[in-house]
C-alpha cells in the first residue's frame, strides 16, 4: 500500500487535483478570478513535490514503472504546464468554461505521465489515448472561431487514424513476440522481417505525434486554429511527452533492432529538419511560423536519437526539451498576450514592437534566439548537445546537414527579430500592460533561457539520473 | 593573474550599464568599464613578461580549469600565450576607442553599449579559451551584437547587410562545429585544446577536418572567396561597429585558422597549404584592385580590409616560423590600424553626412587634426617604414621568402607587388578629400574634432607607433608562441 502511493506519486496528487476542480466545478461554481490562481499554485505545488520522495520500483504486475529519471521527466511536463496557465492567463480569464479547460488538460497530462511510466504496450496504448482526446477537445475551445472547430476536427481524425496504425503495429508485435510486456518483448525481438513490419508500423504513430515529415500534414491547420494555450500545449508538452516515451522505446526496448531504426530515424530527420525548415520560410502567420519551426525542432531531437551512445542520446534529449520548453513556450507567450489584446497575428504586425513593448521584445528574442541555437542563449548548449550526442554514432554528412540546417533557421528567426527591432511601422502594438502571472512567467521563461545552459549542473544531474 | 577578470569586467560593465539610469552614465560607465579593461590588459601584458623574465618557460601561462559540463569533459579552461596577451591587448584598445567615438550616439543609447561591451567580452572570452567548445561560446555569442548592431544602428542597406553577415557567420560556424565534434570524437572525448595539441590524429581524417575548420574560421577572417560578407557588414556598421567587426572579429578568424586548425591539425595544414597561399595571394591582389575602384570611403577601407588580411592567412598558409610571426603581427597591427581608420571615416562622415570620396575636398584646413590622422592611418595602410603595417607585412615576406622554390616566391611577389596597388588608392583617396580646394561650401564651417574623438585617435596612433617604432616587444610576444605552432608542424 505505501508503494502505491510512493511510486504513483505524481499520477495520486494530479488526479487529486482534477478531482478537486471538479468538484468545483459542479459545487458553487467559482469565478475564473480565483479558479485560476487556485490551479496555479496546485501546479506548482505539484512540480515541487514531484522532487522529492522519489523512490523507483514496478506496479501491477509490471504494467507500471517509474525511475528517477521518469520522476524528472514527469516534473518538466509539469512544469509546462504550470508555465502555460501563467503565459496563457489573458485568454483562459476570458475563456467562459476555465474549469473544463483545466479539468482536459490536466487529464491530458495525467495520460502523459502514465504514457511515461508505462512498462507494458496496453497501459501504454491507453494512456495516449487519455493523452490525446482531451486535447482534441481543448483544440475547439475557442467555440465561436469556426477555424478552432476544422483544427480540432483534423487533430481528431488524424489521431484516430494514427491510434489504428499504432495498434495494428502493437497486434504485429504481439503476433511476432508472443508478449506486450516491454520488458519481454526486448528479450525476444530478433530483427525478423514481421517484425521490422510491426515496428514501422508502430514507428509511423509516432511519427504522427511528433509530426515528423511526412506524417506532419495535420500540424500546422490545428498549430493555427487552435488557441494559443493549446498550441504551446500541443507543441511543447505532447511533443516533450511523446519524445521522452518514443526514446524509451528506442534505447530500452527495440535495442535489438538499432541498425533498422537507425537508418529511418535518420532519414526522416533530415526530412524533417529540411522541410520544417523550408516552410517556415514563408509563413506570415506567427502560430504557423511556430508550429513549422517547431517541426524542424523534431528533427534535431531525432538526431539525438539517431545516438549510438545511449545514455548520452538520452540526457541530451531531456536537456533539449527543457530548454526547449522554456524557449517555445517564451515565444508562444508573447505571441499569445499580442492575439489576445489586439487580434493581431501576422510577423507584419510585430513590426516596431520593441519602440512600444521593449520587455516582450526582448523575451521574444531571447526565445528566437535560444530556438535558433544561439549563445549565450540555453539553446546553444542544448543543439549542440543533440549534435554531439548524433556525432557519436551517425556519418559526418548528416552532421554538415543538421548544421547547415541551424543557418536556414536562422535565417527565418532573424526575420522576425528584424521586424520587431529594426522594420518601421505607422502602426505598431500600442503599449500593452501585462498581467502579473503573465509577467511571472515571462520572467522565469527568460531565466531559464539564459541559465539552464550555463547552469552545467543541470545537464550533469540529468546525465546522472 | 586571475584570467577570470576578463571575462567578469566585461560583463559587470555590460551590466552595470543596463542599471544606469541615463544616457549620461551609461556613457560613463562604459567608458570607465573599458579603461578598466584596458588596464587589465596591460596588467596580463606586464605580469606575462614578467613571468618570461624568470624563465616560466610553460607553453600557457596564468592556466586554470574549471569543469563545466562534467559528462561531456567540457571545461572552463583558461590560459595564455604570447599570442592571446597581443590580441587581448589589441581587444582592448580597440573597446576604449570604439566606447569614445560611439559618445554621440542618442538612439536608444543603453542598448548600444550594452551590445558594443558584449562583443568585447566574446572577444576577450575567445582569446583566453584553451577549450574548443568554450571558444566556439565565446565566437558565437557575438552574432546577436553584431546583428543588432547594424541592423538597429547602421546605415545604408543595413538590414540586407546584417542578415548576411549573420547568416555567413553562421554558415562558418557550422563548418567549424563538425570539425570540432570530429576532433572531439577522434581524440577520445576532449575538447581540450592542449590535450588535442599532444594526441596524434591520424591523417587521412585530418585532410577531412582541417579543410572544415580552417574554412569555418576563414569566413570569419575574410577568406577568399568567402569575404562577401565584409564590405556590406563594415560599410553598413555604425562606426564602433566598424571598428569591431574589422579590427577584433575578424581577427578571432585569424586566431582560430592558427591556433586550432593549423596547430591542431598539422598534417592537414601541410597539404592545404598551397591552397591556402593561392586564395590568400587572390585576396591580397582581388582586395587591393577592388579598393581602386571603390568610391565610397567605408567601402575603400573594407575591400583594402579584405586584402591586408590576406597577408595574415599567405603568412599561415608559408609555414614558416617568421611569416607565421609576420601573420600574427599583421593581425595586431591591422586590428588597430583599421579600427583608426573606421573611427576617422566616422568623424568625417558625422560632419560632411557623405563617405563619397568625389563629394569632399579640401578637408585639411577645417580638420586638421582628423585629417593629420587620416593621413597617419593612411600611410601605415601602405607600409611606410615607422609605421606598424610596415613591420607586420615586412615580416611576412621575409618569412615567405624562405621557401626556396618558384611557387612561394611567385605568391610572394605577387603579394608585394599589391603595395603598389595600395598606395594608389591610399594617396587617392587621401588627396581627393583632404587636400585641394573645398568643393563643397556647407563644408566650410566644419569644426574639428571633439575631446573624445581625440582621445580614440590619439590612444590608436600611439598602437601604431609602439608597433612601428619598436616592434621588438611584439616579436617577443609572437615569436616563442609562432615557434612552439612551427615544432608541431615540423613534428617535433
Amino acid at each position: 500500500m505505501n508503494e502505491l502511493f510512493t511510486l504513483m506519486k505524481s499520477e495520486l496528487v494530479l488526479t487529486g487535483i482534477i478531482f478537486l476542480l471538479l468538484f468545483i466545478k459542479i459545487g458553487k461554481g467559482v469565478k475564473n478570478e480565483t479558479l485560476l490562481p487556485l490551479a496555479q499554485v496546485l501546479l506548482l505545488a505539484n512540480f515541487v513535490f514531484g522532487f522529492v520522495l522519489n523512490t523507483e520500483g514496478r506496479l501491477f504486475g509490471d504494467m507500471f514503472y517509474t525511475t528517477h529519471l521518469i520522476a524528472f521527466q514527469k516534473n518538466i511536463l509539469n512544469l509546462g504546464v504550470y508555465l502555460i496557465t501563467l503565459l496563457c492567463a489573458d485568454w483562459l480569464r476570458k475563456t467562459p468554461h476555465l474549469a473544463e479547460f483545466l479539468l482536459l488538460m490536466l487529464s491530458a497530462l495525467l495520460g502523459m505521465f502514465f504514457m511515461i511510466s508505462s512498462a507494458n504496450l496496453l497501459i501504454f496504448y491507453l494512456a495516449l489515448e487519455l493523452a490525446t482526446i482531451p486535447v482534441a477537445a481543448m483544440a475547439n475551445f475557442d467555440l465561436d472561431k469556426k477555424k478552432s472547430a476544422e483544427g480540432a476536427m483534423k487533430m481528431i481524425l488524424s489521431s484516430a487514424f494514427s491510434s489504428g496504425i499504432l495498434l495494428f503495429g502493437i497486434s504485429l508485435i504481439y503476433g511476432s513476440t508472443g508478449s506486450i510486456s516491454l520488458p519481454e518483448i526486448q528479450e525476444r525481438l530478433d530483427g525478423s522481417t514481421l517484425q521490422i513490419l510491426a515496428f514501422i508500423f508502430f514507428f509511423t504513430a509516432f511519427a504522427f505525434k511528433l509530426s515528423m515529415v511526412p506524417f506532419h500534414l495535420w500540424t500546422a491547420d490545428v498549430y493555427e486554429g487552435s488557441p494559443i494555450a493549446v498550441t504551446s500545449f500541443l507543441s511543447v508538452i505532447s511533443k516533450g511527452a511523446v519524445a521522452f516515451i518514443f526514446m524509451t522505446m528506442l534505447f530500452r526496448v527495440f535495442t535489438p533492432m538499432k541498425e533498422v531504426w537507425q537508418v529511418m530515424i535518420i532519414i526522416l530527420s533530415v526530412l524533417t529538419m529540411v522541410v520544417g525548415n523550408l516552410f517556415a520560410l514563408r509563413q506570415q502567420n506567427i502560430k504557423r511560423f511556430l508550429a513549422f519551426s517547431s517541426i524542424a525542432q523534431v528533427g534535431f531531437i531525432l538526431l539525438a536519437l539517431s545516438s549510438d551512445d545511449f545514455h548520452m542520446g538520452s540526457t541530451a534529449v531531456i536537456y533539449f526539451v527543457l530548454i526547449y520548453l522554456f524557449s517555445n513556450l517564451a515565444a508562444f507567450g508573447v505571441a499569445s498576450v499580442i492575439t489576445e489584446r489586439t487580434g493581431k497575428e501576422n510577423i507584419d504586425d510585430y513590426k516596431g514592437l520593441y519602440k512600444t513593448n521593449p520587455f516582450m521584445s526582448w523575451i521574444l528574442a531571447l526565445a528566437l534566439f535560444s530556438l535558433a541555437g544561439i549563445p549565450p542563449t540555453a539553446g546553444f548548449f542544448g543543439k549542440l548537445f543533440l549534435i554531439t550526442a548524433g556525432a557519436s554514432g551517425a556519418a559526418y554528412w548528416f552532421i554538415l546537414v543538421a548544421a547547415l540546417n541551424m543557418i536556414i533557421s536562422l535565417y527565418y528567426y532573424l526575420r522576425v527579430i528584424r521586424a520587431v527591432f529594426m522594420d518601421k511601422n505607422d502602426n505598431p502594438i500600442e503599449p500593452l500592460k501585462l498581467m502579473a502571472p503573465v509577467k511571472l512567467g515571462m520572467l522565469l521563461c527568460g531565466a531559464g533561457i539564459v541559465l539552464a545552459g550555463l547552469l552545467s549542473w543541470i545537464y550533469d544531474y540529468i546525465h546522472s539520473l | 593573474m586571475n584570467l577570470i577578470l576578463l571575462i567578469g569586467a566585461p560583463l559587470l560593465t555590460a551590466l552595470a550599464v543596463l542599471a544606469a539610469r541615463n544616457k549620461a552614465q551609461v556613457k560613463w560607465i562604459s567608458l570607465a568599464g573599458s579603461l578598466f579593461q584596458l588596464g587589465l590588459a596591460v596588467a596580463l601584458l606586464l605580469a606575462f613578461r614578467h613571468e618570461r623574465a624568470i624563465n616560466n618557460t610553460a607553453q600557457m601561462l596564468f592556466e586554470q580549469q574549471h569543469l563545466l559540463f562534467k559528462t561531456l569533459n567540457i571545461s572552463f579552461h583558461f590560459g595564455v600565450d604570447g599570442i592571446s596577451v597581443a590580441m587581448i591587448l589589441l581587444t582592448s584598445f580597440v573597446v576604449v576607442a570604439g566606447v569614445l567615438v560611439s559618445w554621440n550616439v542618442e538612439k536608444m543609447t543603453k542598448e548600444f553599449y550594452f551590445l558594443l561591451l558584449l562583443l568585447g567580452l566574446g572577444a576577450y572570452g575567445f582569446f583566453i579559451s584553451l577549450d574548443l567548445f568554450i571558444l566556439f561560446f565565446f565566437l558565437e555569442i557575438s552574432v546577436i551584437p553584431k546583428y543588432l548592431l547594424i541592423g538597429i544602428w547602421g546605415s545604408g542597406k543595413k538590414e540586407y547587410s546584417a542578415n548576411k553577415l549573420a547568416l555567413m557567420l553562421m554558415g562558418g560556424s557550422a563548418l567549424i562545429l563538425v570539425g570540432m565534434l570530429g576532433l572531439y570524437f577522434l581524440a577520445g572525448n576532449t575538447f581540450d585544446i592542449m590535450t588535442l595539441s599532444k594526441t596524434t590524429i591520424p591523417a587521412e581524417y585530418q585532410h577531412i577536418l582541417f579543410p572544415l575548420l580552417f574554412l569555418g574560421f576563414g569566413v570569419f577572417t575574410a577568406l577568399f572567396p568567402l569575404h562577401t560578407w565584409v564590405p556590406d557588414g563594415h560599410s553598413s556598421a555604425p562606426t564602433a561597429g566598424s571598428m569591431f567587426l574589422a579590427g577584433i572579429s575578424m581577427k578571432l578568424g585569424g586566431y582560430g585558422c592558427l591556433r586550432v586548425a593549423t596547430y591542431l591539425l598539422p598534417e592537414g595544414a601541410k597539404e592545404y597549404a598551397t591552397i591556402i597561399i593561392v586564395l590568400s595571394a587572390i585576396a591580397i591582389l582581388y582586395g587591393a584592385f577592388a579598393t581602386m575602384m571603390q568610391k565610397d570611403l567605408k567601402y575603400i577601407n573594407a575591400y583594402s580590409s579584405v586584402s591586408h588580411v590576406g597577408f595574415s592567412l599567405l603568412g599561415i598558409g608559408m609555414l614558416t616560423q617568421t611569416a607565421i610571426t609576420g601573420a600574427l603581427m599583421q593581425m595586431v597591427s591591422h586590428g588597430v590600424m583599421t579600427a583608426l581608420f573606421f573611427a576617422v571615416i566616422g568623424m568625417i562622415y558625422d560632419r560632411t553626412h557623405t563617405r563619397m570620396v568625389g563629394e569632399m575636398g579640401g578637408l585639411m584646413k577645417q580638420m586638421p587634426f582628423i585629417s593629420t590622422i587620416f593621413f597617419i592611418v593612411g600611410l601605415c595602410s601602405l607600409g611606410l617604414p615607422g609605421l606598424s603595417g610596415f613591420v607586420a607585412e615586412m615580416t611576412v615576406f621575409v618569412g615567405s621568402w624562405q621557401n626556396p622554390d618558384l611557387f612561394h616566391r611567385i605568391a610572394t611577389i605577387a603579394a608585394a607587388m599589391s603595395i603598389v596597388v595600395t598606395a594608389v588608392y591610399i594617396l587617392r583617396a587621401i588627396g581627393k578629400t583632404m587636400m585641394g580646394p573645398n568643393t563643397n561650401e556647407a563644408h566650410l564651417i566644419l569644426k574639428d574634432a571633439a575631446w573624445n574623438e581625440k582621445l580614440a585617435a590619439i590612444l590608436l596612433v600611439g598602437g601604431i607607433l609602439a608597433i612601428g617604432i619598436a616592434p621588438g616587444w611584439l616579436n617577443d610576444l609572437l615569436q616563442p608562441a609562432a615557434e612552439e605552432i612551427m615544432n608541431r608542424i615540423a613534428g617535433k
